[in-house]
């Protein structure tokens, strides 16, 4: 828990009178788990997609792997990864040539590809079907190769917008046993969610309501703060307590 | 660098390992040139001839006989009475009537004149007009010889009618080039739209978008492959034609492939700006279908002229990129024309590049924000 990898000021994103994301101001520590929790429509994704490029902010300011958001975009895309919600891979191409083409996208070199590409299926268990159309996989395992595809070149800060939609609790379970590891080796986790049982998993969370952060702690703290016995018993004070306002 | 080596590389495997769209890119240009040469022709061969001779004179038999050895009419049946006529053309087994009237070597021998009614399948006009037309040149002709012989000089005026380019007419002359514009403006624009939106669908741009390619890059990697595959299309569209129908290109091959190209990226473009203002393949297939198919086959004077359009289709007309491409190839093919001639066309199409190019920019920095 070192220097601090994403910082934002009053990030906001309008789209003509709707407010997305509004005022945002957070930090993110080296190494940690952050977890983005909100219900659809809270301007999670909305905020992901400002922090990795995608989506040019309305105002506000923020500095991703310790680059500018607006003038330094091309260093920050070296230091990230992403996996979008539906662990977007290519269905025509085979494992192997999704996992080279995406280690040759982010600039590795021929030789680091081969090595990579190797090892990667040795540790994933997919050596068997290395040369099988990606269509042909179950979910679970395009979910984890969309994962490992995502931080193949190593970067500072792995970006996951709702990586477990659609998947079986066993699977999900075994895909954040993946997203420990590498949080343990020092990647820095910025997860988004809806399932209220795996913002327990994380180190600190964010819960968005209507584009607001309407509180940033651990999971821990937030428990005690509202008196509250699981993390889906805050999540609905908040929600309704912004209603009724 | 290294990344658009990879990026191009994934977009070869995407266009031959789905066999459908190896097999439309590759098979569609050869079908649809047998197809339109083969069968599609204006020429007519053996038209289905009934004879009505009320006469049976040495007169009407030369002319039944210059008809036949004409080669493009079959005497099918000899008919006897005005109601078997009728009969013969519902029934269908002829396509054109002829009926001289009694006396009728006698008459044109004592009056100079006589009448032969020429009856023909009006429920197809455009066969009925074809067929009139070559029984009329075989009467004049005939009427002219046999002047000729008479008088010992021609009487009168005589129109002697020369197709420059085709003089044989043919129809694939006329089918080569549109059908060139046809396949290069539905491979390049229907294809770059839908394999952009694709990836827009299936969210891998988002990922694209995020690595270390660059927007102009993803472009460019979408855009080359069916740059190079429209060109061979172009080749082995020019091929065919030469080596199976015989169509000539009088005109440079260079020059012929240059402006092939040119018009290629401007299909590509217009494919762009499709995929800017969509996200989804249904779509970009249907605005690529629907807004460029139709239009190309219709209002580029493919099939159709230009010239006798209605005023507001001849207006419109000139916003279809094929109908400027179709001028400067029937230009070079059957013309010979060279670029001091069809500048002003290939300017066109450089600037409706330009402008589709702007156009897709802008959309997409828009989009940006």
């Amino acid at each position: 828990m070192s220097e601090t990898v994403i910082h934002t000021e009053k990030l906001s994103k309008r789209f003509g009178d709707f407010v997305a994301v509004d005022a945002l101001s957070f930090s993110v520590r080296g190494g940690e788990i952050f977890g983005f929790l909100g219900a659809n429509g809270a301007g999670k994704t909305t905020a992901i997609r400002m922090l990795t490029g995608l989506l040019a902010p309305t105002s506000g300011s923020a500095t991703v792997a310790g680059f500018d958001l607006y003038t330094s975009s091309e260093q920050i895309k070296r230091n990230i990864g992403y996996m979008s919600q539906r662990f977007s891979l290519y269905d025509d191409l085979t494992v192997r040539e999704n996992i080279r083409f995406f280690a040759g996208i982010y600039g590795l070199s021929g030789k680091v590809i081969k090595e990579k590409t190797s090892s990667l299926l040795e540790t994933l268990g997919l050596v068997e079907v290395a040369d099988a159309r990606l269509a042909s996989l179950p979910l679970g395992w395009k979910q984890k190769l969309a994962f490992s595809v995502a931080i193949l070149h190593e970067p500072k800060i792995v970006f996951l917008d709702e990586p477990t939609g659609g998947v079986d609790p066993v699977t999900r379970r075994r895909f954040w046993d993946m997203i420990y590891e590498a949080s343990e080796r020092g990647l820095t986790i910025f997860v988004t969610t809806h399932y209220m049982d795996e913002a327990e998993y994380c180190d600190r969370l964010c819960i968005m309501v209507n584009g607001r952060a309407a509180v940033l702690d651990t999971p821990e703290a937030m428990k005690r703060h509202y008196g509250a016995e699981s993390m889906n018993e805050v999540f609905l004070h908040l929600a309704r307590g912004k209603q009724a306002e | 660098m290294r990344s658009f080596r990879a990026f191009l590389l994934k977009e070869f495997y995407h266009i031959f390992r789905d066999r459908r769209t190896a097999a439309i890119l590759f098979g569609m240009p050869l079908i649809q040139l047998l197809l339109f040469g083969f069968a599609i022709r204006n020429e007519i061969e053996e038209v289905k001839l009934g004879i009505y001779d009320q006469s049976h004179d040495v007169v009407t038999k030369e002319i039944t006989d210059k008809l036949v050895s004409s080669g493009y009419f079959l005497v099918t049946q000899a008919l006897h009475t005005q109601a078997e006529i009728e009969r013969a053309f519902s029934v269908g087994t002829i396509t054109e009537a002829i009926v001289f009237e009694p006396g009728f070597a006698a008459r044109l021998q004592r009056e100079g004149k006589a009448d032969v009614q020429v009856i023909t399948d009006g429920s197809n006009p455009n066969v009925s007009r074809i067929i009139t037309g070559y029984t009329a040149s075989v009467l004049r002709e005939y009427r002219n010889d046999s002047a000729k012989m008479a008088a010992g000089g021609v009487v009168g005026v005589e129109a002697v009618p020369l197709m420059m380019f085709n003089p044989a007419l043919k129809s694939v002359y006329l089918f080569v080039p549109g059908l060139m514009a046809l396949i290069l403006m539905l491979v390049s624009a229907l294809m770059t739209s839908i394999s952009i939106t694709r990836e827009k669908e299936t969210g891998t741009m988002e990922l694209l978008l995020v690595s270390s390619l660059r927007p102009v890059q993803i472009i460019v990697g979408k855009v080359v492959p069916y740059l190079l595959l429209s060109f061979v299309n172009v080749v082995t569209v020019v091929a065919l034609a030469s080596l199976v129908f015989g169509v000539p290109c009088r005109g440079s091959l260079l020059l012929l492939m240059l402006e092939s190209l040119l018009f290629i990226t401007t299909a590509l473009s217009l494919g762009i700006f499709i995929s800017s203002i969509t996200s989804s393949q249904q779509v970009a297939m249907m605005i690529s279908l629907a807004g460029l198919l139709l239009p190309t086959i219709l209002l580029s004077g493919f099939i159709f002229p230009v010239a006798s359009m209605p005023l507001p289709l001849r207006l419109i007309s000139n916003l279809i990129p094929a109908k400027w491409y179709l001028i400067i190839v029937r230009g070079i093919m059957l013309k010979g024309t060279t670029f001091s001639y069809i500048w002003k066309e290939s300017l066109i199409l450089l600037m409706m590049t330009l402008t589709l190019i702007a156009a897709s920019i802008k959309k997409f920095s828009v989009r940006l924000q």
